[in-house]
């Protein structure tokens, strides 16, 4: 549970998004791309899902990418090289299925891009034909360029300033794409929002749409119903049953008011000045 | 001069609900005699016969009786590596208590003049935990070099490590959790059972040389065949049921509807009650309902009421049951605290739907009355709805404590692994092996929703045939 290495990734007055390379050699053997691990930053902390972008079974470490976002992720923001985190359990949730579909598109937004890396890498494996749209705020939030385009038989990046690439959305990329032929996979991960519209542009033109949820989690082994979302009507577990969902049956309103249950106390313990 | 029974110490209820500290005190030295002299040390005790784990109840409460208290632990350890723990867990009115000759027969539960046997128990426990630390049940020294894994550190398998551990095996618990426990962790609150007796209960295996890997979910880290490849001779399941059970009804995703699994585990495990000085949320209302009517649904109930005292709202939290008191499977002991401390109980109604604000915040529910019909299959009358009863309640938490089903991390990704209907492992009931060879399981994985002892009788049953059959090897 050591951290071994730690790389900040962008960095700007209001944002930071860090690289951290962890010691976990029974999960680096066991973790398939699209799972995640549960990381508890001190023995007072809360318990917080992280997708584990790379894992290096000689090395026996995987790798985890965060935004500082909440008290949690700030405080992790903290650790360096050298300090180990309070706990860390996993591999969990399902992992993706990798295999030919033939043409897919990936779509990655803000620290979502962290996350479809190691799916690129293993749909690229797979034979697939790849399309990588990467959407940010602006140029400087861009993580894991190179390393996307690298696994990419077609690339694009937007910024909703247009300080890289086209100004816009990943959404109006993905539109013109589907326009222009046919496509039997997307794969979207990113804020609640942007998957949303993903959903909604996809499910008018059928194609199979996988979407990675970031429901709220404590436990993560389906024992605590905390990441419950309707999936076409049905309950499910992100935890257990997911994180990987049909886009097109996901709840998308019900998730983000989920998802802000705690919004007001996030807010307050983020005033706090906790060391 | 008549002997009449020692009531425990219980906090005052309003000094209760201000905080986490434990209810019911444990006997005194005196009070401890006085209730074991009430023995009545029948020839043939019918008490032993409802310990599901079989404990010499007879002859630990004579070595009371005679201030053997040590004695009187080691009794209690020969059977039950957790006295402390169970003497404070334990649904005595409905086991050893119920079958103590002083109950009448053909009585639901145990009557009040019956020993109060869980009490003297316990008193023995913490005797043992304060006096005889080092004084261990016999530890056999290591017969062979024989290693076992078990999986979950809840009830089941920390009696059942520690049954083989006496035997000098070594053994490894492996728990998916940040800390062991399990449903003694999570689930039953510090009020009932303080962390430091779990602790200094779980502590005591580790000095008979049982080590415990936290963290560590076998099914997602190690699969079972891989566990026998590491060298473990045999596998004890001890899973627990660990999935929460929903009603199924409209409105229950909306924000402030939690099972009772995930209430409770925010508050006994990740301590969200000291937010912000732990960093786990978690809200209260102000008019809070628990669905439910086993001893989950009065924990979080009562863990309900103490955080909105905590938060200065003042209390109002309802228990709502579709049958009636009676039929409660709850301990009659934690009704009663309930009660005693402001949880309201309204019995005959059932929720049937949930409905919330523009921010997807529950702000009522829509309830049935019901009346009881027929006895179901469980012999309790079936709560029949009174058609026409809708009425609704301001509500702006609920709470759904109406059971557990199996988890299956495990099971779902072990082949060749049989289960019934419900997820649970079926067993052979005299050695609780599984299906699979050297694969053994005990606790709520193989029966449903039973209790912490009942629990630990599967697992000693599972010890046991697991070390008749290592050690002939």
């Amino acid at each position: 549970m050591k951290i071994l290495q730690k790389k900040i990734l962008t960095q700007t007055p209001d944002t930071r998004i860090t690289q951290i390379e962890v010691a976990a050699p029974e999960i680096a053997v066991k973790v398939k791309a699209g799972q995640f691990v549960m990381v508890m930053v001190s023995e007072v902390g809360e318990r917080i899902p992280l997708t584990v972008v790379a894992s290096d079974r000689s090395k026996g470490t995987i790798t985890l990418i965060f935004q500082e976002m909440g008290l949690t992720t700030k405080l992790l923001g903290r650790l360096d090289s050298g300090d180990s985190l309070y706990a860390l359990t996993g591999p969990l949730g399902h992992a993706t299925e990798l295999k030919k579909y033939g043409k897919v598109i990936l779509v990655g937004g803000g620290v979502g891009i962290a996350e479809i890396y190691p799916v690129a890498k293993g749909l690229k494996e797979a034979g697939n034909q790849v399309s990588t749209i990467l959407g940010a705020r602006n140029k400087s939030l861009l993580i894991l360029e190179e390393e996307l385009k690298s696994q990419s038989d077609d690339f694009y990046i937007v910024t909703d300033d247009g300080s890289s690439g086209k100004k816009g959305f990943t959404t109006d990329i993905l539109r013109e794409l589907l326009g222009g032929g046919k496509f039997d996979l997307v794969y979207a991960v990113g804020p609640i929002p942007m998957m949303a519209k993903v959903s909604g542009i996809t499910k008018a033109s059928g194609v199979k749409t996988i979407v990675s949820l970031n429901a709220l989690m404590v436990d993560a082994t389906g024992m605590c119903g905390c990441c419950r979302v309707s999936i076409g009507g049905e309950l499910k577990f992100s935890c257990v049953d997911g994180p990987e969902f049909d886009a097109g049956l996901v709840d998308w309103e019900e998730l983000t008011r989920r998802n802000q249950v705690y919004f007001e106390k996030e807010k307050h313990i983020c005033k706090l000045n906790i060391k | 001069m008549k002997k009449v029974p020692q009531q425990a110490r219980e906090l005052d209820p309003d000094e209760r609900t201000g905080g986490f500290s434990e209810v019911v005190a444990t006997y005194t030295e005196e009070q401890a005699f006085l209730e074991a002299s009430r023995c009545l040390q029948c020839k043939d005790p019918a008490c032993i016969s409802g310990c599901p784990v079989g404990i010499d109840i007879k002859k630990f409460i004579a070595q009371i009786v005679n201030k053997d208290y040590r004695g009187a632990y080691l009794t209690i350890r020969e059977k039950n590596n957790f006295p402390s723990i169970c003497g404070r867990v334990c649904p005595a009115e409905y086991q050893c208590r119920k079958t103590c000759v002083l109950t009448k027969k053909g009585e639901p539960f145990a009557s009040a003049l019956a020993i109060n046997i869980h009490l003297l128990e316990r008193f023995a426990g913490d005797y043992g935990m304060q006096e005889c630390s080092q004084a261990q049940a016999v530890v056999s020294p290591a017969k062979k070099k024989i290693k076992v894994a078990v999986v979950g550190s809840g009830p089941a398998g920390l009696c059942c490590a520690g049954e083989l551990a006496r035997e000098g095996i070594k053994v490894t618990i492996f728990e998916g959790l940040h800390k062991p426990g399990g449903v003694l962790r999570y689930g039953i609150p510090p009020f009932r059972l303080p962390s430091e007796t779990l602790d200094y209960e779980i502590n005591s295996l580790r000095r008979m040389g049982v080590e415990i890997m936290s963290n560590s979910i076998i099914g997602r880290v190690r699969s079972i065949p891989e566990l026998f490849k590491d060298g473990f001779a045999a596998v004890f399941l001890g899973l627990g049921a660990g999935t929460p059970s929903f009603l199924g009804i409209e409105g229950e995703n909306l924000c402030n509807v939690y099972s009772a699994n995930e209430f409770l585990t925010r508050v006994n495990l990740m301590s969200a009650h000291k937010f912000p000085q732990s960093h786990t949320p978690v809200n209260i209302g102000t008019e809070v309902i628990v669905v439910g009517g086993g001893n989950t649904a009065i924990d979080a109930a009562r863990v309900a009421l103490r955080l909105q005292k905590i938060e200065g709202i003042t209390p109002n939290t309802t228990i709502l049951y579709r049958r009636t008191e009676v039929e409660m499977p709850a301990r009659r002991l934690e009704i009663k605290h309930a009660k005693e401390e402001g949880v309201k109980i309204r019995t005959l109604v059932k929720p049937t739907g949930f409905f919330g604000d523009q921010s997807g915040f529950i702000r009522k529910a829509r309830c049935l009355e019901c009346k009881l019909g027929e006895p179901d299959s469980s012999g309790r009358r079936r709560p029949v709805e009174i058609p026409g009863s809708d009425f609704e309640l301001g509500v702006d938490q609920a709470i759904i404590a109406i059971g557990l089903k199996a988890n299956e991390i495990l099971t779902k990704v072990t082949p060749g692994i049989k289960m019934d209907k419900y997820g649970d492992v079926i067993v052979d009931p005299k050695t609780m092996q599984t299906s699979l060879d050297m694969v053994f399981a005990g606790g709520d994985i193989v029966g449903g929703e039973g209790t912490v002892i009942e629990a630990m009788g599967m697992a000693k049953r599972a010890a046991k045939a697991m070390i008749d059959s290592l050690l002939k090897k």
